[in-house]
């Protein structure tokens, strides 16, 4: 049965999002879409679905929500304090949320971006081919107390919880980059000073970018005043006028006169767009081979992904009524989420 | 980096691990500019094997693949036979699409037209009258939703960009620099001199056609005065202000 999503209260930032928007890049409009394309894969996993559907994005802080009808969710991407009716509940998992129950999410405890994600995903109407939104191009809104939202149906709310061990990518650490059209226009010299560099992630930062901070002094580009404004996209370090870097977002804009020095590979551009105020980031150039071959497509991934889901052990004496539970179907329950 | 790309042999480059960039000049060219629109429009007309997506910029195409159904070796091996294959800064057969766009100048809807005047030793009007003489072509669209890079200007326009930023031109707004106009989608903190307001919008969120102009339409600014065109603002209920579209087969 479809339902209805309420938000009781939200952080400043709380918006829906998918996988974006493919095929708008030439009308000035950029992708778009999750912050950490990897997390909403991961939700996709934990709720066994065949592709990722559009969930709730927090930054830094969530919110209080409720539904009307039985539905599972996943909480993926940064971990953030939350709890079901005051119950703790585990990050990169997936829980039962009943009908009506209080489902708080606080903030981050690492990371930048948190999900809740709903089994049949959030309903809203797509807008030029998503129902992400999108801040910088006025599409969608940040979501407030009060706004409710369509869920589509949870076929088996009863399927029992799974959860999926996550690699940290929280805290910063080091990035693999590529070359771009225009690293050489750096000397030799400033590339190596920009690998060599601690960067820490800038107070500055959102869907557009994020700002890096260093010492020292800035990277410039030789004639970087004359360059023609070219296209530009997600993960690539741009330079603004006084040498100081950003990596681009999933809301970048998608022509920019400022020189690139390179671009993070898909594979690491979560880390980034995850590291919270001051974590530590480093770069590191890397052959086009090696990004090639570090590089998975979202579908193989998320199929990587649901077999490595595993059906989340409970401590009985935590289950309320262990009565209603049928002990055998959760474990025969895990080939689901193997098959499509 | 290879030689120096030509608008007749593109420089073709990796940008990121699923795109390529396929640059006609390192410069703003106006027959490179040429060469993308026709190379952009043969694309999307006869996307080759693996193509997701283009965009393009002013001298450059940038194109998005699908790395497990085609390589990047292949893709551009692919993409240099087709760049080589005509000369695609040739202009186009048909003459397009014409837009007319009421245009009020000077005072409160282009406070920088004095200063811009004064640049180019011209009187206000002097300098409208030069601006609207030559119609404009959309060169790339970008930067925001459905925003127009618009050129090329005659050589004196080659006016540089403020130092110091203005921190909101409003939506809709005409501003120049180097040579380039833009009509700017929404209210934007900008370093290019206003010098005159339409009620056009680039960008409608709320249409069905929400991208009305397309690279390679041409425009023209037709000069209203301010009371022409604050009728013109009233009664604008589709974003269009007025603007009227002549499309020539």
């Amino acid at each position: 049965m479809s339902g209805r999503l309420t938000i009781h209260s939200a952080g400043p930032m709380v918006t829906v999002q998918d996988m974006g928007r493919s095929g708008t890049l030439s009308l000035g409009l950029s992708r778009g879409g999750v912050a950490d394309r990897l997390a909403l894969i991961e939700a996709a996993a934990l709720l066994g679905l065949s592709a990722p559907v559009a969930a709730i994005e927090m930054a830094g802080m969530g919110g209080v929500f409720s539904t009307d009808t039985p539905t599972r969710i996943a909480l993926t991407g940064a971990p953030m304090r939350a709890t079901l009716d005051g119950a703790p509940l585990d990050w990169h998992g997936s829980h039962l949320l009943p009908a009506g129950a209080r489902l708080e999410i606080g903030p981050v405890t690492r990371g930048a971006y948190g999900y809740v994600c709903f089994v049949g995903g959030i309903e809203t109407h797509p807008v030029l081919g998503s129902r992400a939104t999108h801040v910088n191009a006025g599409l969608g809104h940040r979501l407030a107390a009060g706004d409710s939202l369509p869920l589509g149906p949870d076929p088996a709310p009863d399927a029992p919880a799974v959860a999926l061990p996550v690699e940290d990518r929280f805290s910063g650490g080091e990035i693999r980059i590529v070359e771009g059209p225009q690293t050489r226009l750096y000397s030799g010299a400033i590339r190596a000073r920009f690998t060599e560099t601690g960067f820490r992630r800038s107070t500055h930062g959102n869907r557009q970018g994020v700002r890096l901070d260093f010492d020292g002094d800035p990277f410039t580009a030789e004639g970087q005043l004359g360059i023609v404004s070219d296209v530009i996209i997600s993960g690539d370090i741009q330079m603004t006028g006084d040498g100081i870097p950003f990596v681009l977002g999933p809301e970048c804009q998608t022509i920019g006169g400022y020189p690139r020095i390179g671009a993070v590979i898909p594979a690491d551009l979560p880390r980034v767009l995850q590291a919270a105020p001051h974590a530590p980031l480093q770069f590191r150039f890397v052959t086009l081979d090696e990004a090639d071959a570090a590089f998975t497509p979202e579908a193989a991934l998320l199929k990587r992904l649901r077999a490595a889901a595993e059906p989340r052990i409970r401590d009985p004496r935590d289950i309320a009524d262990l009565l209603g539970y049928q002990l055998i179907s959760g474990v025969t329950a895990g080939d689901e989420l193997k098959g499509d | 980096m290879s030689a120096d790309p030509r608008p007749d042999r593109p420089d073709i480059a990796p940008l990121g691990v699923d795109g390529v960039l396929v640059r006609f000049s390192t410069r703003l060219d106006d027959v490179a500019n040429r060469a993308v629109l026709g190379f952009a429009a043969d694309l999307e007309s006869d996307p080759p094997h693996g193509m997701i997506e283009i965009a393009s910029a002013l001298s450059s195409v940038y194109l998005r693949f699908d790395p497990e159904t085609v390589t990047r070796a292949e893709l551009t091996k692919a993409l240099h036979a087709r760049a080589s294959a005509r000369d695609w800064s040739a202009p186009a057969d048909s003459a397009g699409r014409r837009w007319h766009i009421p245009t009020a100048f000077g005072g409160d809807h282009g406070p920088q037209l004095a200063e811009t005047a004064a640049l180019l030793d011209m009187s206000e009007e002097e300098a409208v009258a030069d601006l609207v003489a030559n119609p404009v072509r959309v060169l790339a669209i970008g930067f925001a939703p459905g925003q127009p890079y618009l050129g090329m200007l005659p050589d004196r326009w080659d006016i540089p960009r403020l130092k110091d930023i203005t921190p909101s031109v409003p939506a809709s707004a005409l501003v120049v620099a180097v040579r380039q106009l833009i009509v700017f989608s929404a209210d934007t903190p900008t370093g290019w001199r206003h010098v005159g307001q339409t009620a056009f919008k680039p960008f409608r969120a709320e249409s069905d056609a929400p991208f009305p102009l397309r690279p390679g339409d041409v425009l023209h600014f037709d000069p209203v005065s301010h009371d022409e065109f604050d009728r013109i603002r009233a009664g604008d209920s589709d974003g269009s202000g007025g603007a009227r579209l002549e499309v020539q087969e």
